[in-house]
């Protein structure tokens, strides 16, 4: 996982080879192209832009990826790059991935998530509303407009709002759930229960709100947690698999303590 | 008479007529419904008289919320707390991408916790005079009071605000300000802020009482018998255009930025809804207020897709400079002390690199256009930690800005620990937007605008750690009020879609999508928007002038007809089509760039972000005119033709306009 660095300015010739798929209900394939001129200063998105142009002006169909924000927060982007999601540079997402990191003549092969809660619906776009789910199933705090106390009434330590902030800095890209073997959303849902789980504003509906967004997260098909750490590795926001084991625990104690 | 129709039938040499007080006469038109009384009282006396609708009668209402930033996400939330049927609509796959998560900074609220002299009056008073004068004063009051619970309410939803060490919380300030009044979420306060309304909704998503439309399109607003009843939308995975019927519609679309194709906002962020809403009789106003954020990092290529926003806390510590003679293009380490100009400080020795965001910027342009600018396009300017690293050592800039020069040398693969950074201008918000009453009401019945989508808040230039404020006021604070009122007053009559208006409409909307995929030229949408951006920014950017505004109108209206005849859209309309989704809205941007450029050539002053170089002072300042312009600006739709202009005068019975001095 190594970032490589190419110091160059040298314009790069790449091939591509690119996950095609007309819909979710047509078969796809790899496809391949040439990615002619691209300079080191290129985003990996504004390579594929350029891509596109040539396909369009040759009367294809552009290739569809997911992208918005290119400044790595909206977690609109997220592609397999040579089998890692994201590409090889550590804690970056794909918009933020620069071509410098790649060489001349390289092969770069780009899928979609594999995961079958995710399934495609055209060439690099997979549904994930999966994750929205598990969201509405418990991940958030039940307070209507206007209950709210003031901001200071309830002191909280400093550590445990910034433990708070590493696990709500997640973007929901669905990096972990494509890396790991067995397609797992632990590391998204954990993260979302333990940065929940570190406020007292979150206590009172914590056993429920454990209960209920694993068995979502069941529900929707993901696989089971066998701590490979594939999902931190190529998390762009380093999220740990420390939440991982504090969901465990909410999910034992909830289920222990027989509470709802 | 006194709807005033500005020069008609000559679309590329618009003259305004002004004399004396004729100027400012109020359009009938346009009832901005403030209520009377002193000002710090209108809002409370305004929800008192407003109508209710029973708690068991709520059920029996259907809203319609469009886009699910922190607006639209807090207000779908809230209403479906109260008992509405709600509809929340987006473009994205999900809810949780809108751009409002992308805000750095931080959020205001005048909760004085830094007990440094803060208060409502205080942050209603800051945002006024940092309008320059453009907000109408009872809504930037309602704005400061609300302010406070905002941030009740988001520490009870669990935003990990940053903290003190005796469990706190902790604030900072911002330009604009002379207090401590910023909360903030690490460098990622709209996320942390947009994951808590999303959760909000969310959980009523869980419920029922909110029903979510992803990747869904809004095309048309539905008008019934003069009210807005319903919309069209396109379904962006199968291609279907849907017809979704409601008794209300809120709009909570964002701004229109990237009508300058390169800005800070992300890709698909648009002008479309307001936009179709404006051509069914929403009056759009102040299109010409667009704020350009000085720190961004400069262009790189003509591949470059966007621009990236460096937070504007860098210019504490850092010093902004080019060098005295243009055309030096020595490495910035070989260039001596006293060949560089350290223009900002120079210029504006009380506030040197502190400046506010419209004056920094319109500074570095300065400088780039007589030749001096650095870097390979000569468009960028040094901003140098230098002195700072000598002064406070590395580990200390490390720990203020060490994520900011992370992500600097990610994208630039520069060390701005060793060399300094380069930095450029770029738009970065627009204070325009649709016209709406003190209820937030566009002009027609119904259609409702929040956020950056209306215009009413911040005048011709917004503060900073102001959007998040603005956007989670409207959704959490105000719409819930006069919304109900809005329901309680109005006879609306039962409607099907098999009404004419909805079948209409929907086949306009399949019309334009066929036209679009019909045309097969040979120019992409990618190459028409570069275009346009780039005739905006050339003459509707930070430097603005009668000529070059007149040829932008023509320019324009030029690239439209092309486009038209000559686009080249990829695909076809039964699969997800990201590039017919981009045509769409460029084939906006290419209506909606004619009436800025408009809105800037009939604004005869410079005011905040609208900059007129016919207008300013000896040495370059801004230069206002309060008698002939301290008005609304709100322009209504002509069928294509020359629009006409209602204005909405500003009385300022609080915060007295003076001139903005920073020397």
């Amino acid at each position: 996982m190594a970032t490589q660095t190419n110091g160059s300015k040298k314009p790069m010739n790449l091939k591509l080879l690119v996950w095609r798929q007309k819909n979710g209900m047509s078969k796809g394939a790899m496809t391949t192209y040439e990615a002619k001129n691209v300079s080191p200063d290129m985003s990996f998105l504004e390579m594929l832009d350029v891509v596109n142009e040539d396909i369009i002006k040759s009367g294809g169909e552009p290739i569809a990826f997911e992208h918005d924000c290119r400044e790595g927060i909206c977690g609109s982007c997220g592609l397999m790059i040579n089998g890692v999601a994201h590409g090889p540079d550590e804690g970056t997402t794909v918009c933020q991935l620069h071509m410098r990191s790649f060489k001349d003549g390289d092969t770069v092969v780009i899928e979609p998530w594999r995961a079958r809660a995710f399934p495609v619906i055209k060439d690099l776009v997979v549904d994930r509303s999966a994750f929205d789910r598990i969201i509405s199933a418990g991940g958030y705090i039940s307070v209507n407009t206007g209950q709210a106390p003031d901001g200071n009434a309830i002191p909280i330590a400093k550590q445990s709002s910034e433990d708070a902030m590493d696990s709500a800095a997640c973007i929901g890209c669905g990096a972990c759930v494509a890396q790991c073997k067995n397609a797992s959303a632990a590391l998204f849902t954990s993260a979302k229960i333990a940065h929940l789980r570190l406020l007292p504003q979150g206590d009172p509906e914590r056993a429920e709100r454990a209960l209920r967004m694993v068995a979502q997260m069941d529900e929707e098909g993901f696989g089971s947690c066998s701590n490979e750490g594939e999902c931190e590795a190529v998390c762009p926001k380093e999220i740990g698999m420390v939440n991982i084991s504090l969901m465990n625990r909410e999910y034992e104690r909830a289920l222990i303590s027989g509470k709802k | 008479m006194n709807n005033e129709t500005i020069a008609p039938a000559k679309p590329a040499e618009t003259e305004v007529e002004h004399g004396g007080l004729g100027d400012k006469v109020a359009s009938p038109f346009l009832d901005s419904k403030v209520p009377s009384g002193p000002v710090s009282e209108r809002w409370n006396k305004a929800k008192f008289e407003m109508k209710l609708v029973n708690p068991a009668n709520k059920r029996k209402f259907t809203v319609i919320c469009v886009g699910t930033g922190l607006a639209g996400a807090s207000a779908s939330a809230t209403l479906a707390e109260l008992g509405y049927n709600v509809h929340a609509f987006t473009y994205h796959d999900s809810p949780r991408r809108a751009h409002s998560i992308a805000a750095q900074g931080g959020i205001n609220a005048a909760k004085n916790y830094a007990n440094d002299g803060d208060s409502v009056y205080r942050l209603f008073y800051d945002t006024v005079k940092g309008g320059d004068y453009r907000a109408r004063e009872s809504n930037v009051h309602r704005l400061a009071e609300v302010s406070v619970n905002i941030i009740d309410q988001c520490v009870a939803q669990g935003v990990p605000f940053a903290r003190e060490y005796g469990g706190y919380l902790d604030n900072r300030s911002f330009g604009g300000a002379q207090v401590s009044r910023t909360f903030y979420a690490r460098g990622q306060t709209g996320q942390q802020l947009l994951l808590g309304a999303y959760q909000a909704m969310m959980r009523q998503v869980q419920r029922g009482s909110v029903k979510l439309h992803t990747r869904r399109e809004m095309l048309d607003v539905v008008v019934v018998e003069g009210k807005a009843r319903g919309i069209i939308v396109r379904n962006l995975v199968t291609g279907e255009i849907e017809t979704h019927m409601a008794d209300a519609v809120l709009l909570c679309t964002g701004g229109y930025s990237n009508v300058f194709f390169l800005s800070t906002n992300a890709k698909h962020c648009n002008v479309t809804a307001a936009w179709r809403a404006h051509k069914k009789g929403a009056f759009f106003a102040n299109p010409c207020f667009t704020q350009i954020h000085p720190t961004c990092i400069p262009v790189s290529g003509d591949y470059q897709s966007k621009l990236t926003l460096m937070s504007e806390s860098l210019r504490n510590d850092g010093r902004v400079w080019v060098p005295k003679a243009a055309g030096d293009k020595r490495k910035p380490s070989d260039i001596p002390e006293e060949d560089r100009d350290y223009f900002l400080e120079r210029r504006y020795p009380a506030f040197g690199n502190l400046v506010p965001r419209d004056v920094a910027s319109r500074a570095a342009k300065a400088v780039c256009d007589e030749g001096r600018g650095v870097g390979d396009s000569g468009l960028s300017v040094y901003l140098d930690f230098g002195d700072a690293i000598q002064r406070l050592g590395e580990d200390t800039i490390r720990a203020r800005y060490g994520n900011l020069f992370h992500m600097y040398g990610h994208i630039t693969a520069e060390d701005p620990y060793k060399s300094p950074m380069r930095i450029y201008p770029a738009v970065h918000y627009t204070m325009g937007g649709l016209w709406v009453d003190y209820h937030l009401q566009t002009t027609i019945p119904g259609l409702f605008a929040l956020g950056e989508a209306n215009f009413s808040d911040h005048g011709a230039n917004r503060l900073g750690a102001s959007a998040l404020m603005q956007g989670l006021a409207d959704g959490y604070f105000v719409i819930p009020y006069t919304l109900g009122n809005y329901l309680a007053s109005e006879k609306l009559s039962k409607i099907t879609p098999e009404r004419e208006e909805f079948k209409v409409a929907a086949k306009e909307a399949q019309e334009r999508i066929t036209k679009l995929l019909s045309i097969k030229g040979t120019k992409t949408v990618h190459e028409f928007h570069r275009e346009l951006g780039h005739i905006m920014w050339e003459n509707v950017g930070m430097g603005r002038t009668r000529e070059g505004l007149q040829k932008a109108i023509t320019q324009v209206a030029a690239l439209r007809e092309e486009f038209w005849r000559n686009v080249k859209v990829a695909g076809d309309a039964d699969n997800l089509n990201p590039h017919l989704e981009h045509a769409s809205r460029v084939a906006d941007f290419l209506e909606f760039g004619e009436l800025m450029a408009r809105d800037a050539l009939h604004r005869e002053e410079s005011c905040g972000g609208h900059f007129r170089e016919e207008y300013q002072t000896p040495e370059g300042e801004a230069q206002r005119d309060d008698d002939h312009f301290a008005y609304v600006a709100a322009w209504e739709w002509n069928n294509g033709d020359t629009p006409p202009l209602h204005k909405e005068p500003l009385d300022f019975e609080e915060v007295h306009p003076s001139q903005r001095s920073y020397k």
